[in-house]
This record gives structure tokens, C-alpha cells and sequence, in this order.
């Protein structure tokens, strides 16, 4: 095989969707309005789909706070953390993660994909093993490769599964890692936490909780579905990323285990990379301060989540299987979701298209994720966006898309979108 | 360690349960190449050997599984664990 035949079957798909006029997966955001709103090709367009749970990515303080920064700072760290890239926010960011969650330790990452990578790679080794629940993120399992221990999967949010297979393992289970995620970014599901740690306690091993789309989401004081469900002195490490409620970037690991800080040095995806710049721990910082102090977002959050499952539940769409801030519309083929998704996009609304191989069990669908910033009328507007949508939806066995694409252009100019 | 021929039988048996039926399999097919399996078919056809065998496959070793041959022979080894 030459070099780049590997690349001959993403470009015949990169083919079919140039067919189509849209480019999903290359959504041009021409200007940003706000956290909930957008110029997309010179349309304003409520953003539905930006995992900025909180709405903190133009508040006032935040923003503040990363200008101070970057004017006392400057725009760049320019080195690693073990070299140059190590500044007084760093340090003060990871000991107010730390107790936030009441740990011990707190690691900060330059991304929350490097977080998973740096963390899952340096924990096990060869001759380890990785129990990784089966919808978990690709940074999960890269970083499972990276360690070069044995990867196994076990069924979606099933205990069960994971207790045969710990029992398969024998007296290699006391030492296994458990990976779940606390709030499935796809369907926007729960992991079952309390029989998944119950597990844990019965057969052995470590319990890793990616609480990536959970941080600030759920639990009374925003730490995530482990603290929803009683269960966080289950966990033994606790992963998260800056990137979604806290509206940055950045990623982060807290645990009670005296060994995390020599984790630190043999982690390569903290050490070979540069630090996140003063501006962005800054706004962090801020945003982590705000999570705490004011409940009342994670309420407009899940007040919105309601309005918008409840709404598109009473319109007829398939969704995932409980209400959350990712309210998933599941579509039967991928024709139909793309369809789907242009023509939301024609009304002025942005939700996330999703097709295999990034969605569980080969599904399609069109992920929208709700912020408190939401006012509940642009909830309504999504509403009635989908609503007209409808008849792609019903339509069982739907194949062709172009004359679709042409019904939902023509209604948006009837409709004036 | 089980058999490999019981082993290949069942491995015929479970792909043809999954809709490779009409399909004409031996130990050379291809999972992808032949049977044109995508990374997700390949991953949930995987969980059904595993309950029918009783094993946890490592997904490490999937870079090493071309044929349904590939497949038998790291399922012998695994069931001999």
C-alpha cells in the first residue's frame, strides 16, 4: 500500500459531502456574538452546539481576569511546565482544583485530551491492564495505547459486564483501572456510578472518572456525577477539562493518591508540551470561582435541558435516553442527520452533526448542548427549527439528500428562518 | 484451550448470525477487506465472540487481526489463558 492510500476512503467521504454544499465538519464561525450566538455563512445563529454548559465564556469576570493576565503575563508561557512554563497561576489553579474537589492533588494539563493522555498513559504501563467503558472518549483510549497496557472494553454503562470481566482477570483485577465517564457526551447519558463502584469495591481495581461534560453540570456543588451519586470516595483519580463549563481550554486531574505529583514527572504529555498560557489559567481561575459561587447557573442549565428534551420529546424525535445539557436527536441514517443538520443550519441554528465512527453503535444523530446562558426562547426557536424538520425525520429509509436540502432551503426562505 | 476447528466453527456461526449469511467465509476472509466491516461493526462483533467464548479480548492485539484465521487463533490463545 503506498503512503497515502490510506487517506482514499476519507476522501471519498469528504467527496460525498462536498456533494451535498455543506461542510459540517468545518462550520466557519464568521463572528461570535455571545456564548449563545453567532454569524454562521452571514446568517445570525443561535449556537446549540458548544458544550459551554455555564455560558462563561463572555462573562465579564472571566474575561477580566484573562486581560489582567495576559497584560501582566504576556500572551505565552513558551515552555514546559518542568522548565520555564510553570507560573504562579498554574500552582494556585491546581490547588484551588484540589480543593474544589476536596483531594489531595490537582495536575493541570495544557488540553483535557492531554489530560486523559497523560494521565492513563503514565498510570498503567505494559503488563497493566485498562478497563474502558465502550462509548468512552478517544482520548481515553489513545492514551490506553500510549501506556502499553492490555485495553479492554466492556459494554456501555453496563456494571455487570465490567464485573465479568474483572472476574476473567483473577488476581490481575486488584490492580486494574476503571474508565468511565461521568455524563456521555454523545447521548448525553449518566455512567452508573454507585454499581459501578460497587463493582469495583466487590472485584478490586482503580477507578478512573472523566467528568469532561459533568464538571459544573451536575452534583450540588457542580463536581460531577461521582458527587451525584454519593460515590466520590470510590474514585480514585478524577479527570475534567477547562474547555466546556469553564469556557477555556485546559484540561486537569485531582486525586487523593500520594503518588500523583511523581505521576507529574513521568507523564510525556504534561512534560513535552507547553503550558497553558497566564490568560487562560486566569480565566479558569475566574470561572472555577463563579462555578462555585453561583448554583443558580447549573439551575438555568438544567432548566433549559428540560425545556428543550421535553420540547423536542413532544415534537416526536427519538432522543437519548434522559434529559441532560447534550440532548441528542437520533436520526436513521447519516443521509438523514446530514439533512437534518443543513437544514438547521439554514435556520439560523448550530447543533453538532454525529456520524460513525464517533457515535455509539453506528448511530446518526444531531447533538445540540444547552447553556445556562440560553435564553428560554432561543430554546423555543430550537424547538420550532426542529419542528419544521419533522417530515426528514419520518421519513423511514431516507436515502437521498440533495432534494432535502432543496425543501429545507425553500421552507427557511418561506418560513424567513 | 479450546479447539481450533470447534473455534472456527463458531466463529462462522456467530458472523453468520450477524448478517454475514450468503457469505462465503474461510480462514483467509477478510474481517474489513472481504466482509467490508467498519471500525465500529469490527469493535460490536468483537463483544459477541467475547460472550460466546467467555473472554475479554485486549484491543491492542486488533492490529494483528486481518483474517477470520488471525481471529481463531488469538481467541485459542486467549481461552487457553
Amino acid at each position: 500500500m503506498a503512503l497515502f492510500d490510506k487517506f482514499s476512503r476519507l476522501a471519498a467521504a469528504r467527496r460525498d459531502l462536498a456533494g451535498y454544499g455543506v461542510n459540517p465538519f468545518g462550520v466557519e464561525v464568521e463572528r461570535v456574538l455571545s456564548a449563545t450566538e453567532g454569524e454562521i455563512a452571514g446568517r445570525r445563529t443561535i449556537l446549540a452546539g458548544t458544550n459551554n454548559y455555564l455560558g462563561l465564556s463572555f462573562d465579564p469576570e472571566c474575561i477580566a481576569a484573562a486581560r489582567a493576565a495576559l497584560l501582566a503575563e504576556g500572551t505565552g508561557t513558551t515552555g514546559s511546565r518542568m522548565a520555564n512554563g510553570t507560573f504562579t497561576g498554574h500552582l494556585a489553579l491546581e490547588r484551588e482544583l484540589a480543593e474544589f474537589y476536596r483531594r489531595r492533588a490537582a495536575i493541570v494539563f495544557s488540553t483535557g485530551y492531554l489530560a486523559n493522555l497523560g494521565i492513563l498513559s503514565s498510570l498503567t504501563a505494559p503488563g497493566d491492564v485498562l478497563l474502558v467503558d465502550a462509548d468512552c472518549h478517544a482520548s481515553i483510549y489513545d492514551g490506553g495505547r500510549m501506556s502499553g497496557a492490555q485495553v479492554i472494553r466492556f459494554r456501555h454503562n453496563q456494571p455487570e459486564d465490567l464485573r465479568k470481566r474483572l472476574l476473567r482477570l483473577g488476581e490481575r483485577a486488584a490492580d486494574a483501572v476503571i474508565v468511565v465517564e461521568g455524563l456521555y457526551s454523545m447521548l448525553g447519558d449518566r455512567a452508573p456510578l454507585a454499581a459501578l463502584a460497587e463493582v469495583k469495591r466487590e472485584c478490586g481495581g482503580y477507578l478512573v472518572v472523566d467528568e469532561a461534560h459533568s464538571l459544573g453540570v451536575a452534583g450540588e456543588h457542580g463536581r460531577g456525577v461521582a458527587e451525584e451519586a454519593g460515590v466520590e470516595a470510590d474514585v480514585d483519580f478524577v479527570i475534567g477539562t477547562f474547555s466546556k463549563s469553564l469556557g477555556a481550554t485546559g484540561g486537569f486531574c485531582v486525586s487523593d493518591r500520594p503518588e500523583l505529583d511523581v505521576i507529574r514527572y513521568a507523564s510525556r504529555p504534561y512534560i513535552f508540551t507547553a503550558s497553558p498560557s497566564p490568560s487562560v489559567v486566569a480565566s479558569t481561575r475566574a470561572a472555577l470561582g463563579i462555578l462555585r459561587r453561583r448554583p443558580e447557573l447549573r439551575r438555568r442549565l438544567w432548566d433549559n435541558a428540560g425545556r428543550l428534551y421535553h420540547g423536542l420529546e413532544a415534537l416526536g424525535f427519538r432522543l437519548g435516553p434522559e434529559p441532560s445539557p447534550v440532548v441528542a436527536v437520533l436520526l436513521e441514517t447519516k443521509a438523514q442527520a446530514l439533512a437534518f443538520w443543513a437544514g438547521l443550519i439554514e435556520r439560523g441554528v448550530y447543533v453538532n452533526l454525529m456520524i460513525p465512527p464517533a457515535t455509539p453503535n453506528g448511530t446518526s444523530l444531531v447533538r445540540c448542548s444547552v447553556s445556562a446562558a440560553h435564553e428560554p426562547e432561543q430554546i423555543d426557536a430550537l424547538c420550532a427549527a426542529f419542528a419544521e424538520l419533522r417530515g426528514i425525520a419520518a421519513t423511514p429509509g431516507h436515502r437521498a439528500c440533495g432534494a432535502d436540502l432543496a425543501v429545507a432551503s425553500a421552507k427557511t426562505s418561506r418560513g424567513g428562518g | 484451550m479450546r479447539d481450533y476447528d470447534e473455534i472456527l466453527t463458531e466463529v462462522y456461526q456467530g458472523l453468520k448470525a450477524s448478517g454475514q449469511d450468503g457469505v462465503r467465509l474461510d480462514e483467509d476472509t477478510e474481517l474489513v477487506g472481504d466482509l467490508g466491516l467498519d471500525s465500529v461493526q469490527v469493535m460490536e462483533m468483537l463483544l459477541e465472540v467475547e460472550d460466546r467464548f467467555g473472554i475479554s479480548i485486549p484491543i491492542n492485539i486488533l492490529a494483528d487481526v486481518v483474517t477470520i484465521r488471525d481471529l481463531a487463533v488469538q481467541i485459542r490463545r486467549l481461552t487457553g489463558d
